[in-house]
């Protein structure tokens, strides 16, 4: 008998937390009744923005990107492209603050694709694909000018300077690793990085944290020299979007007809996106068999890079998962006991009051943890194979005659076709 | 010469097939990953953030954490449960005079107007304008009231971020995003809701 009255007291304390519900509606001081005939105001609610209104912005976005196409390879108008990514910076930044963006969008569909609980608006979801889907038939026309973080970098592309090509593809590994752990840190309900550090949401907003604005007035200004900063060495959506333009159908293209190899492009392009015509050079078989030696070495590597980036990835769980608050709670109460009553320290405090064991927050971390091991194991798995490919793609050369967009880099903002002469001629016959 | 530019042909043909190819199946898996994910989340619903009452610990960071420097979050009266009270633990400091001298005021900005109703009770109302969501009255009200006063976010002023950043440092875990057509949590229509 004696035995059986834990479980009783148990089923009791359960019974009370149940029913907690109720006891809340109990009140401690009874309705008052009046005589005078007053009548009990309602509390307002204001209703949020009309949700109709969000399909409206899937369809500025569908028409900004239709007629960014059109401009960029029919009507081949910088002037054109320019205007519609003023508007876009108007419209989807200053009076759409900024939010809902496609880059951020990213983040809303790893959520959703790993936690059954959360359910993505469809209109983040379109924000995510219209810009993918264009990128494949028409090239990055979305951060030519529908993208309103690229917009406001662009209009301050003042001095741009040429950067040597090593700087620059390891600098553009970045946004690689940024887009791996946005998708990690997303995918486990931890936190949303790209939200979180967007420079220049809090200049659309007019408004937020100082450093935000600070982060933001950084990149406008590196932005007057080293060409749309953000775009280059942060944006992960950039890297999705490259992948898709690289095989894209149709592609902005410098000249309207035969490139006549006159040089004039060649350094109008602030982004270095502009591929120069390759000699025969690496047809010499001395350099042809070095190259070939490099290519079968590199491929060679890109199954152990790959485990390597597993390996590590799975081996930074501890230090990854700390980004989860839970995890970083259960840490800290385990490291720091003596938190436990500190009344300043309001997470602790609030998980106190909150009635939850100390057993269960381990419990929650723990699995919190082994899903960054499984998560973290995939992200340095695929940044590995990222950078092998990479590494691959240095050696593999093919013939090009013209002047040519690097169509993955390439951002279609169409600056370059204003120099070219062949255009002027074709326009004016 | 011609077998040359032939076989030249051949390499452009062989290119233009294997990104064709490429494309299709990047186009596979973008309108894939859209479905999968569509269907995962079948509502289809809009959502928006709001708190929880019951969850919110009164902490105060909606009052600094919101990106607006005026936060989206107020207080809100549920009037239904209020009880009136002269000595009303929301509105006056602990221990003080029952004056309504602002150093009698638990509200750091004067932002809640008492108003006198009949003998005895007291009406209290927020004035939003001047309400800055920091919870003091909320943390009186819960802990010697009915719990009348909280926090809601005033969908008029909630930018509807993706990432609600009050969300991501709230100790409670009271934010979450709530569907639009329901985009309130007050108290008194909470409950009912409960029960039923």
């Amino acid at each position: 008998m004696i035995k059986w009255i834990p479980r009783i007291v148990l089923i009791l304390i359960l019974l009370t937390l149940l029913t907690g519900s109720f006891l809340h509606a109990q009140q401690r001081f009874p309705k008052p009744e009046f005589d005078t005939g007053y009548v009990q105001p309602d509390p307002s609610t204001p209703e949020p923005r009309a949700m109709a209104m969000e399909y409206f912005d899937v369809l500025v976005l569908l028409v900004v990107l239709s007629l960014a196409s059109w401009l960029a390879i029919k009507k081949r108008s910088r002037r054109g492209l320019l205007w519609l990514s003023v508007f876009s910076l108007i419209y989807f930044g200053f009076y759409r603050d900024g939010c809902i963006c496609s880059v951020g969008a990213i983040q809303n569909v790893a959520l959703s694709i790993f936690d059954p609980g959360y359910a993505i608006s469809i209109t983040a979801l379109l924000f995510f694909v219209l810009p993918l889907l264009f990128a494949l038939f028409f090239g990055r026309v979305f951060c030519a000018s529908a993208c309103p973080l690229g917009a406001i970098q662009d209009l301050l592309v003042i001095h741009p300077i040429s950067i040597p090509s090593w700087i620059r593809k390891t600098l553009g590994f970045i946004p690689l690793i940024y887009l791996a752990l946005s998708v990690l840190f997303a995918a486990t309900g931890s936190d949303f990085i790209i939200c979180r550090y967007d420079p220049f949401i809090g200049i659309f907003r007019m408004d937020g944290p100082f450093l935000m604005i600070f982060l933001g007035m950084t990149f406008l200004f590196l932005g007057m020299f080293y060409a749309r900063p953000y775009c280059r060495i942060f944006c992960p959506y950039g890297v999705l979007l490259g992948w898709m333009s690289k095989f894209s159908k149709w592609h902005m293209s410098i000249t309207p007809s035969e490139c006549i190899k006159c040089k004039l492009c060649e350094d109008s392009c602030p982004f270095d996106a502009i591929e120069v015509p390759i000699e025969q050079s690496y047809r010499d078989p001395e350099v042809s068999r070095k190259n070939l030696r490099r290519f079968i070495f590199y491929i060679a590597m890109i199954p152990l890079l790959t485990l390597a980036g597993g390996w590590t990835g799975a081996k930074s769980n501890v230090f990854l998962s700390r980004v989860h608050p839970d995890v970083y709670l259960a840490e800290l109460m385990i490291s720091n006991p003596e938190l436990r009553e500190d009344e300043e320290n309001l997470d602790i405090q609030a998980f106190l009051e909150a009635g939850l064991t100390f057993e269960q927050l381990i419990e929650k971390a723990a699995v919190i943890r082994e899903k960054f091991r499984k998560g973290g194991m995939a992200m340095g798995g695929f940044i590995g194979l990222a950078l092998g490919i990479t590494l691959m793609n240095q050696v593999v050369f093919r013939r090009r005659e013209d002047y040519k967009p690097h169509k993955g880099d390439c951002f279609s903002c169409g600056r370059c076709m204003d120099y070219c002469p062949v255009g002027k001629i074709v326009n004016s016959a | 010469m011609d077998k040359q530019n032939k076989s030249k042909d051949k390499g452009v043909k062989r290119r233009d097939f294997i990104n064709t190819g490429v494309r299709l199946a990047l186009g596979v898996s973008v309108v894939g990953t859209a479905a999968f994910t569509l269907k995962r989340s079948s509502t289809g619903k809009d959502y928006v953030w709001q708190i929880d009452p019951f969850k919110c610990t009164q902490c105060g960071r909606c009052a600094t954490e919101c990106v607006k420097a005026e936060s989206a979050v107020k207080c809100v009266h549920a009037y239904a449960l209020c009880g009136y009270c002269d000595l009303c633990g929301g509105y006056f400091k602990p221990g003080a005079k029952l004056e309504t001298g602002a150093e009698n005021q638990l509200c750091p900005t004067g932002a809640i107007q008492r108003k006198f109703i009949e003998e005895p009770y007291f009406e209290y109302v927020i004035d939003e304008a001047l309400c800055i969501g920091c919870a003091k009255c909320v943390k009186g009200c819960s802990a010697f009231g009915n719990g009348s006063l909280h926090l809601q976010i005033r969908h008029d002023l909630c930018l509807n971020c993706n990432q609600c950043s009050i969300a991501s440092v709230c100790p409670s875990d009271a934010i979450s995003r709530v569907p639009a057509d329901e985009p309130y949590k007050i108290k008194g229509d909470f409950i009912i809701e409960k029960e039923v």
